[in-house]
This record gives C-alpha cells, sequence and structure tokens, in this order.
C-alpha cells in the first residue's frame, strides 16, 4: 500500500488522477497536465511535495560534516540561505541532490528526493559512525513525516502567498527564506526555492497543517488563476528548465560533472566524499556531457531512447528524459551524448521504435525567461 | 465517461463502429481519460493488412506512450491523416471526430468476439 501525504484527500476532493510514485500515492494530473503546466508559467501553479524527504542536521559540526559529506561548500551559506547540492559516494558517483536550509550557526534542514528518503539517511548516517571522531558534534535526524511540504510557484505566486503571512515575502531574495508563521499560527519556513523555473515559494509546515494551509492557497489563489499541479506538470516545467531529476538525469553511476552539476562540485574545498575520483575524471576529461536536444521531424523523445549519428552507424548517447514541451510546443529531451557530439547545433538522430528521427542539440534552458 | 451504445469494445480500449463489411476505429472515452492530454499520433497507410490484436500505430500523451490495436482482421481502407496534425481532437472527441482508422473485413464474423457497451463499462468498473 502505497503512503500518503496529509493533502491526499484533498487530491481526491479535487478529482486528481493518483498514481504510485516512488511508494507515494500522489496526484500525476488534476485538469490535465498541459493545462496546468500553462497555469503555473501563466498565473500560479499548487504542489503538493509532502512525499520529499527532510533531514535534521544540528550540532558544533553540523557544518563540517555537511561540508564533507556534499559537493558544494556549505560553509560559505549564512543562516536563512537555502543551498542546492549534489551528494555522492567515493566513486563519485550521485547519491542524490538535494537542497539544504541552513536555518542556524548550526542546524540545517536537509531536503532530499521521496525515493532516495531511506538510501540517504543510510549513506548519511554511515558517514558519521565512520568518522565519527572527525565530527562527534552532529546529530542527523530523519524528520520526513514532521513536515508537509506546499510549493506554489509561478508570477503570482508571492501575491497569493502574501495574503496568508505577515512575513514580507518581498524581502526573500531567491534561495533565501524566513521562519514565519501562515494561517494566523502556523509556524512555517517560507522559502523562495522551487522546481519550475518560475518565481516562487516552498513552505514547511507541521504535517498535520497541510491541508489548512494547502486550502487556503487554494481559496486566495483562485481567483488569481492559481492552480493545483500534479506530478506530471512538475515533471514538465522541470524538463523546460533542464533541471535534473534523480532516477533520470542523476543515478548512483553518474559523475556530478557530466551531469552539468559542475557548478555546484566545489573542488577548491576541503576534503569531501567523492572529491579524489571527481578530480581525477576532471584531470582526464570526461567522456560524455548531459545536454538539450529537440526533434526537427515528427516524435516525442523518452526516456531510455538511443542518440544516433545521422546516418545510423554510430551510438552517441541515451536520452535521460523527454516529452512534449506545453510552452514551446516543441519535442524536447535530456541527454547524454559522447564528447565530440555534445556542442549546440550538431545534427544527430533518435531512435524511436526502431527509426531513426532527426534532432539537434540546442542550448539549454529551452524555456529562456523572459527578464 | 462514456460508452456509446452503437459501437462494439475490445478490452484494449478501441471501439468499433461496424458498418456492413467497414469497421472505423478509435480509442474510448476511459482511454483517452486515462492517456491524458494526446500529443502525438502515428497510424498506418492505406492497404496494409493487419491482424487483430497487431499494433496498428501509437498514440502519445505528454506523459506516456501507448500502442494501438487493431481490433479485427482486415485491410486498412482509410486513414484519418488529419488528426495528426490535432491529435488532441482524440481528447475531445474520442468516439467522433477522433476516430483513427477504417478497416475492411471480410465479413460479419471478423467482428464477433468484440464486446457490447455494457459488458465493456463492467471491464472499466472492475478496475
Amino acid at each position: 500500500m502505497p503512503k500518503r501525504t496529509a493533502l491526499h484527500d484533498e487530491h481526491v476532493r479535487l478529482g486528481g488522477r493518483m498514481v504510485d510514485f516512488g511508494g507515494w500515492d500522489l496526484p500525476v494530473q488534476y485538469t490535465g497536465i498541459i493545462d496546468e503546466h500553462l497555469a503555473c508559467r501563466g498565473a500560479a501553479g499548487l504542489f503538493d511535495v509532502s512525499h520529499m524527504g527532510e533531514f535534521l542536521v544540528e550540532g558544533a559540526d553540523a557544518e563540517a560534516f555537511l561540508d564533507y559529506a556534499v559537493t558544494n561548500q556549505v560553509s560559505k551559506t549564512v543562516p536563512g540561505q537555502a543551498q542546492y547540492t549534489a551528494m555522492c559516494n567515493r566513486a563519485g558517483g550521485i547519491v542524490d541532490d538535494l537542497v539544504l536550509y541552513r536555518r542556524g550557526k548550526d542546524r540545517f534542514l536537509v531536503v532530499v528526493n521521496a525515493a532516495n528518503i531511506d538510501k540517504d539517511f543510510s549513506h548519511l548516517d554511515g558517514l558519521l559512525q565512520a568518522e565519527r571522531s572527525r565530527f562527534p558534534g552532529v546529530k542527523l535526524e530523519n524528520q520526513s513525516t514532521a513536515y508537509s511540504q506546499i510549493a506554489i510557484q509561478g508570477p503570482k505566486a508571492e501575491l497569493i502567498l502574501q495574503k496568508l503571512t505577515s512575513t514580507k515575502l518581498s524581502e526573500i531574495k531567491t534561495y533565501r527564506f524566513a521562519e514565519g508563521s501562515v494561517c494566523g499560527s502556523i509556524p512555517a519556513l517560507l522559502a523562495r526555492t522551487g522546481y519550475t523555473g518560475e518565481d516562487g515559494f516552498e513552505v514547511y509546515c507541521p504535517w498535520s497543517d497541510g491541508p489548512t494551509v494547502w486550502r487556503a492557497l487554494l481559496d486566495a489563489g483562485t481567483p488569481s488563476g492559481l492552480k493545483p499541479c500534479g506530478l506530471g506538470a512538475r515533471d514538465t516545467l522541470r524538463l523546460e528548465m533542464k533541471y535534473p531529476l534523480y532516477g533520470h538525469e542523476l543515478t548512483d553511476e553518474t559523475n556530478p560533472i557530466e551531469a552539468g552539476l559542475g557548478w555546484v562540485t566545489k573542488l577548491d574545498k576541503g576534503d569531501f566524499v567523492g572529491k579524489e575520483k571527481i578530480e581525477a575524471l576532471k584531470m582526464a576529461g570526461i567522456r560524455r556531457k548531459l545536454v538539450g536536444l529537440e526533434l526537427t521531424e515528427r516524435g516525442i523523445p523518452r526516456q531510455g531512447y538511443r542518440v544516433m549519428s545521422l546516418d545510423g552507424h554510430t551510438e552517441l548517447g541515451v536520452l535521460t528524459s523527454g516529452t512534449q514541451s506545453p510552452s514551446l510546443k516543441k519535442a524536447i529531451g535530456i541527454a547524454y551524448v559522447s564528447n565530440g557530439h555534445a556542442e549546440a547545433e550538431t545534427e544527430v538522430a533518435v531512435e524511436i521504435r526502431g527509426t531513426l528521427v532527426r534532432a539537434k542539440i540546442i542550448p539549454t534552458p529551452f524555456l529562456k525567461k523572459k527578464s | 465517461m462514456r460508452f456509446p451504445k452503437e459501437f462494439k469494445y475490445t478490452e484494449d480500449h478501441e471501439w468499433a463502429k461496424i458498418e456492413g463489411n467497414r469497421v472505423t476505429v478509435g480509442v474510448t472515452d476511459h482511454a483517452q481519460s486515462a492517456l491524458g492530454d494526446v500529443v502525438f499520433l502515428e497510424l498506418p497507410k492505406v492497404g496494409r493488412q493487419l491482424r487483430r490484436g497487431e499494433t496498428f500505430g501509437v498514440v502519445e500523451s505528454v506523459k506516456a506512450v501507448s500502442d494501438l490495436f487493431s481490433p479485427v482482421d482486415g485491410k486498412v481502407i482509410e486513414v484519418h491523416s488529419a488528426l495528426v496534425d490535432d491529435p488532441s481532437t482524440i481528447n475531445r472527441s474520442p468516439h467522433g471526430d477522433g476516430w483513427l482508422i477504417a478497416i475492411e473485413v471480410s465479413g460479419p464474423e471478423a467482428c464477433a468476439h468484440l464486446i457490447d457497451a455494457s459488458a465493456y463499462e463492467k471491464l472499466i468498473a472492475s478496475l
């Protein structure tokens, strides 16, 4: 029996089509993926992301421990700041990508992918056990069922969320957050983060308060065009931005350099798990690169399809994600493509059900933001 | 959910409209709803011989890829090619303007295995 978020009944009441997603019963859509996608780009979208995992990492050595566990430089963050990072194994493979929220000098909330909660916790706990003498003052706790997480994303997100809180949202910059309250007295972490490419917020509140916050946001936002969005729209929205998704672009076997996460991999900081291997990979030069492509003939690229040379003789790579982009009305995909064929404007083919369909490597994000 | 009485159905969620030896084929209202927004369609060429259960095309929604299965043995005599340019018609009118192909069968016995609307409705209710 799949797990349920606190918002399960809300989804059913709204006509959400429930599917099993990594062991969670969640809506893939309510009215339709395209409709929800465009609502988020044009006004606002409301997402239940309570299935994501939250770990507490605190104590005098919390910062040092996280700097050892993840690829980005945690010591550069200040309280009230969020940071996107990868977490690698000793072979340099990606255990997960995650966002950490620095709530104080010695206190972090680490937010991980739902399907990786158990794996990530064991990984971190294992590191802590092995290196206890280096990081004696660290408490690690899985608090995933303590939080409901609701994302409100889109150009109207701030306007709508502001109706529910006295925290001045305009003062929260991108990848910053504030601790305040919503709907009167519900404590909430209000973060200007997200996974859609739109401005917006992720609201963390106590698990059981999720439905109250969800309903209040729906009521406050519906007149502005806000719509509840399912996992389907979440996927197409992130895909248009070429944001990686664990299990697609990122796996235990992919490294952060080829995955395009070099910008969050700080090889000039101190020792961290996987650093040696990643350094070696970088020195040797990576063999393949994560790129965006667009089909120039009819078809839709999907995960697992092969990227071929135009003549079909040489396999150049493999698709990790693909869809028909609702905003661009084009068939787009993300693929690992071998070096030498990964430059923008390179013409390639995608093998779809045995047929070669022409495609072109293009610069990403696919969707260019109007400023 | 609509289950028009004048059509026959398959367990693969296609409908068949039988007029003499001509069988028009489409996907059911249930199928289009389960698929979600249809954004791509691949249809066969006129003249192709199909076996019952054989894949004759592909329908793709934003999220998923689905094969289309021939409900009967026969020859493709008409293809709704215009649909390829606006496949979302399948969502709007699965049992009408969203028809896919017409197949010529040898006789009524070619359709004997198809189930009627109430049997198909029961099948959906049991899913």
